[in-house]
C-alpha cells in the first residue's frame, strides 16, 4: 500500500491530478476503519484492505491516466490463470445458470447468505445477453449475440476468457468485477460463461 | 404529480415486460405498487406511529422529545430533516436525523444510547418512525445543504472518498452503480449522484416505504444495505461513514423538493 501511495504521489504530479489531498484520504480512511467495528480482522483483510488496483481507480475516480491505466492493465494480466485442463470453453448450460444466480458472499448480521451458498456470475445484473431475458441490466454492454458475432477462433476463445477472468486486464478501472482474480468465479466456472456467450448452440447466439 | 410520477413508472415498468415470459415476482410487485397507489403510502402509519413517539413522555425521565433540536431550533421540525446533516455545536459533530434523535432521547430522556437505537434494523421500528415524522414535516421544502460550517465540509469529502472507495470481492464502490446516468440493475433504475437532477429524484423520496421489504427504510437502513450488497462488512449504525456519505449524497441533492415519505421497489 505504501509503494502504491508514491506511485500515485508520483503520477499526479506529472498527469491528472488526483481528485482529493492526502489529508482527507487518510481522513476518511481513518472514518472507514471506525465505522466497520463489527468486521473480523479477516473480514477486513478480504473486503476493506484495498489492493493496488483498487487504490489508484478510488483515487482517480476510475478515470486514470493514461500512465496508470497501461501500469494497471500489466499487473492484472501478469496475475491471469487457467483452468487446469486448459479447455476455456465449458459447457453453455452451466454457464447460463451461472449468469442468473445472484446470490453468494453476503456477510453480517441482517441478511447473511447461509455458509456454503453458491455464488454466482450475476451476468443480468449488468448485461442483457440472451435475449428472453428481458430483465436484464444496462451497466455494461449488450452481449446478445456474442459469438454470433464474434466467432469464436481461439483467439476470441482467449479474449473472452480473460475479459471474464478479469476485466482491468483490458480495461484499467472497468466497473465489472474481476471474477477470476478475486477468487469470486472458479477458471472452470468462468470457462462455462464463456461458452454461454460462444457456443453457437447457446441461447445467446439464437 | 408525485402520483403521476409513481403511476408513470409502474406503467414503464409494467410496459418494460412483455407478454412472453413474464417474470412472477416483477409482475406481483407492479400489482403491489398498483394497489398502493390506490390505498395511500403505508409510511403514513409510519407517520403517525412516529408523531406518538414524538409526544409521549418517555425514558428515565419521563419526557417528550417535543423540545428536541433537529437544527432549527427546540421542536422546530418544518423544514428541519431537508436541511440534515448538520453540524450540532452541543454535540461537536455533524449529525443526521438517526443519530439526531439518537442523542435528544439520551439527553431529554435519559435512556442509553443502546435503548435509544434498539432494533433500529427492524421493520418498523421507534427509530424508523420517528424518522419518518420528522422527515414527513418537511415535505414541500427544498433539500439545502450549505455545509458551510468546516465540519460539514470535511464531511462532505469524506463522503466523497467514500463514495469512490473500491473494495472486497467484487471490487465495488457506491459510484459503480450509481455514477452514470440512465442504468439500470435487471428492471431497477439507478440514480446518478453525479447528476443533481438524478440526486433530487432520488433522494426526495426518502425515507421511503419499500415494496419489496413491507416496510419503510430509512435512508441510513438503505445505505447499510447498499453496502451489504457491495458485500462489505455492515457499517455501524450512527456511524460516520454513513453520515459522511449522507452529506455527499442530499448535498448533491440540493434544490431538489422533498416530496415527503415515498414509496420505492
Amino acid at each position: 500500500m505504501r509503494t502504491c501511495i508514491l506511485i500515485a504521489a508520483t503520477f499526479s504530479a506529472v498527469a491528472a491530478p488526483a481528485f482529493a489531498d492526502e489529508a482527507t484520504r487518510q481522513r476518511a480512511e481513518e472514518v472507514v476503519r471506525q465505522s466497520f467495528s463489527s468486521a473480523t480482522p479477516q473480514e477486513w483483510a478480504e473486503r476493506m484492505q484495498q489492493d493496488e488496483a483498487q487504490a489508484l481507480c478510488s483515487l482517480y475516480r476510475n478515470s486514470p491516466p493514461p500512465e496508470v491505466a497501461e501500469k494497471i492493465v500489466s499487473a492484472q494480466h501478469r496475475a491471469m490463470r487457467y483452468p487446469d485442463n486448459g479447455k476455456l470453453m465449458g459447457d453453455w448450460k452451466e454457464g447460463e445458470k451461472l449468469a442468473a444466480i445472484g446470490t453468494g458472499g453476503h456477510i453480517g448480521k441482517l441478511q447473511p447468505d447461509p455458509p456454503g451458498r453458491r455464488k454466482g456470475g450475476n451476468c443480468y445484473a449488468c448485461h442483457l445477453i440472451a435475449p428472453q431475458e428481458v430483465a436484464a441490466g444496462t451497466i455494461g454492454p449488450s452481449l446478445t449475440a456474442y459469438g454470433r458475432l464474434r466467432g469464436n477462433s481461439p483467439e476470441t476463445v482467449k479474449y473472452t476468457y480473460e475479459k471474464i477472468y478479469n476485466a482491468q486486464a483490458y480495461l484499467a478501472c472497468s466497473l465489472m468485477p474481476r471474477f477470476g482474480h478475486n477468487g469470486w468465479l472458479t477458471p472452470k466456472e468462468i470457462a462455462d460463461a464463456v461458452a454461454f456467450l460462444l457456443d453457437p448452440a447457446s441461447p445467446v447466439n439464437k | 404529480m408525485p402520483h403521476l410520477h409513481r403511476w408513470l413508472t409502474a406503467a414503464a415498468l409494467a410496459l418494460a415486460i412483455p407478454a412472453a415470459g413474464q417474470d412472477k415476482s416483477a409482475m406481483d410487485e407492479i400489482m403491489k405498487y398498483r394497489q398502493m397507489l390506490e390505498e395511500g403510502n403505508p409510511a403514513e402509519l409510519m407517520e403517525l406511529k412516529g408523531e406518538e413517539l414524538w409526544t409521549m413522555p418517555r425514558g428515565p425521565k419521563s419526557t417528550t422529545l417535543e423540545r428536541c433540536d433537529l437544527g432549527l431550533g427546540p421542536g422546530k421540525l418544518d423544514g428541519a430533516y431537508a436541511q440534515l446533516p448538520r453540524y450540532f455545536a452541543d454535540t461537536a459533530k455533524v449529525q443526521d436525523a438517526e443519530s439526531r434523535l439518537v442523542t435528544c432521547m439520551v439527553v431529554l430522556q435519559g435512556l442509553t444510547l443502546e435503548q435509544a437505537s434498539a432494533g433500529w434494523y427492524k421493520p418498523n421500528s421507534d427509530i424508523e418512525a420517528l424518522v419518518t415524522y420528522v422527515a414527513a414535516q418537511s415535505k414541500g421544502y427544498k433539500i439545502d445543504l450549505q455545509a458551510s460550517h468546516a465540519k460539514e465540509a470535511e464531511m462532505y469529502a469524506i463522503g466523497e472518498e467514500i463514495f469512490w472507495r473500491r473494495s472486497g470481492p467484487l471490487d465495488f464502490s457506491c459510484a459503480t452503480c450509481h455514477s452514470l446516468d440512465d442504468r439500470r440493475i435487471r428492471l431497477q433504475d439507478l440514480p446518478n449522484f453525479q447528476n443533481p437532477a438524478s440526486a433530487q429524484s432520488s433522494m426526495i423520496n426518502w425515507p421511503a416505504y419499500r415494496v419489496s421489504q413491507s416496510a419503510v427504510w430509512t435512508m441510513e437502513r438503505r445505505l447499510i444495505d447498499c453496502i451489504r450488497q457491495m458485500r462489505w462488512p455492515e457499517p455501524d449504525f450512527l456511524s460516520e461513514a454513513i453520515v459522511s456519505l449522507q452529506v455527499y449524497l442530499q448535498r448533491n441533492a440540493n434544490g431538489g423538493r422533498m416530496q415527503g415519505p415515498g414509496i420505492k421497489r
